[in-house]
């Protein structure tokens, strides 16, 4: 292992607040969980960001592929009728 | 053939339409090498910027002013780490960006170069180098790579306090004794110009720009900002009294701008080229630190294969 080796590179989440969901904001390096939760926090909260941190290797990320992201996400193309807008409702109905 | 430039052309026109780019999207060869050039010498500004910061850490004159320029020296290092992050989504890891760095394959901005000789010069670093960078990373929130803008936007949240806190020590100085108002005079005398540089060579000059901007890794050119930061700044200087060393500066009613003398291009090259004041200390300083922290790495690695193996084991 070469003596410049960075350590692995993490994603990091913040929570800005209690009951919103977490965010991606970045990412840092870090040898072990301990030293990246501690990095994340000097790094990503320095003026009070966040109340929450979420940490996942970038290598543990399964992600869908750009390339192929006409045809994946295809089967919602042609079901408009999920929408609201979808639908006609007669003149005059309120609160529907 | 026919595939790349059916490639290309689709990749122009998500361009065109202000679609970002991101790290596994299709990209021609030469934005994803003009992207690591840039963002690459970016963060390395950001890093060996805290040197001639740090200069004066310990002579701060109060616990205010040295607490505050910890906290912004911290945030170069962050902006640092930012940036080497939305770099190394381009394919390159950070260990290679250090060692062109300290091959001397990769640059850092030239105005780091200059020594900090008063605390004066502290305060000329905020206000005229910070504020110059902000002209130039304002106009980058909006380039066409999803990492560097991301980064950008996360920077200019951070960077606008640095140049108030080195407004105020200028401030400060130029309304003290006439012994201080010579310091912030002296340093405005020396910060000017190298903060001018900090753009870049002109349209005309410049190796890189029009591809750049074409591709919208850049929005707009050297000399349109270098124009912008020369108009907004001189009246934060001559409401302080002090004078700009260039005796063509001064405003032009028909285009509206600040008109000013020629910049001394031999200068900047040869500062470009490793022959400024401080280009071998700061790399030597910078690949010192580096190496004198290979026994932490070390232990850090070992430590972590340790935690592996006990997970296995368990």
């Amino acid at each position: 292992m070469s003596k410049d080796n960075q350590g692995d590179l993490w994603e990091v989440f913040i929570q800005p607040k209690a009951g919103r969901p977490h965010k991606h904001v970045g990412s840092l390096h870090a040898y072990d969980k301990e030293m990246a939760m501690k990095s994340a926090r000097d790094l990503y909260t320095r003026r009070q960001e966040g109340v929450g941190i979420w940490i996942v290797k970038a290598e543990e990320i399964i992600s869908s592929q750009a390339a192929d992201a006409e045809s994946f996400f295809d089967p919602a193309d042609d079901k408009i009728y999920r929408h609201p807008t979808f639908y006609e409702l007669p003149d005059g109905i309120k609160h529907i | 053939m026919m595939e790349d430039s059916k490639k290309l052309e689709e990749f122009q026109a998500k361009i065109d339409a202000d679609v970002k780019i991101e790290p596994k999207d299709w990209m021609p060869e030469k934005y994803r090498q003009n992207l690591i050039r840039q963002i690459s010498q970016h963060a390395h500004s950001e890093i060996i910027g805290m040197q001639p910061e740090g200069n004066w850490l310990t002579r701060a004159p109060s616990l205010r002013s040295k607490k505050i320029l910890m906290a912004k020296i911290q945030d170069e290092a962050g902006h640092g780490l930012y940036l080497y992050c939305a770099a190394e989504t381009l394919g390159v890891k950070r260990e290679q960006f250090l060692k062109w760095l300290h091959d001397g394959v990769a640059k850092y901005s030239s105005v780091f170069n200059y020594p900090t000789l008063s605390w004066a010069d502290i305060g000329a670093i905020g206000w005229l180098v910070d504020g110059a960078a902000i002209v130039n990373q304002v106009s980058l929130q909006g380039t066409s790579y999803g990492p560097y803008s991301r980064a950008m936007v996360k920077i200019c949240k951070e960077e606008s306090f640095h140049q108030r806190q080195g407004y105020e020590i200028i401030v400060n100085l130029a309304n003290g004794t006439k012994e201080q108002k010579q310091m912030a005079q002296d340093a405005l005398d020396r910060w000017w110009w190298p903060s001018i540089m900090m753009f870049g060579p002109h349209d005309a000059d410049s190796a890189h720009s029009n591809q750049s901007l074409k591709w919208k890794i850049k929005r707009e050119s050297n000399d349109e900002l270098r124009q912008r930061y020369i108009d907004k700044t001189i009246h934060q200087g001559e409401h302080l009294g002090l004078t700009f060393p260039d005796e063509n500066l001064k405003w032009n009613d028909k285009t509206k701008h600040y008109d000013y003398s020629p910049i001394d291009w031999d200068e900047f090259w040869n500062v470009v080229k490793g022959n400024g004041p401080g280009n071998k200390a700061r790399l030597a300083h910078h690949t010192k630190a580096h190496n004198d922290g290979a026994w932490v790495r070390e232990a850090a690695i070992a430590f972590q294969e340790k935690q592996k193996l006990k997970s296995k084991i368990a």
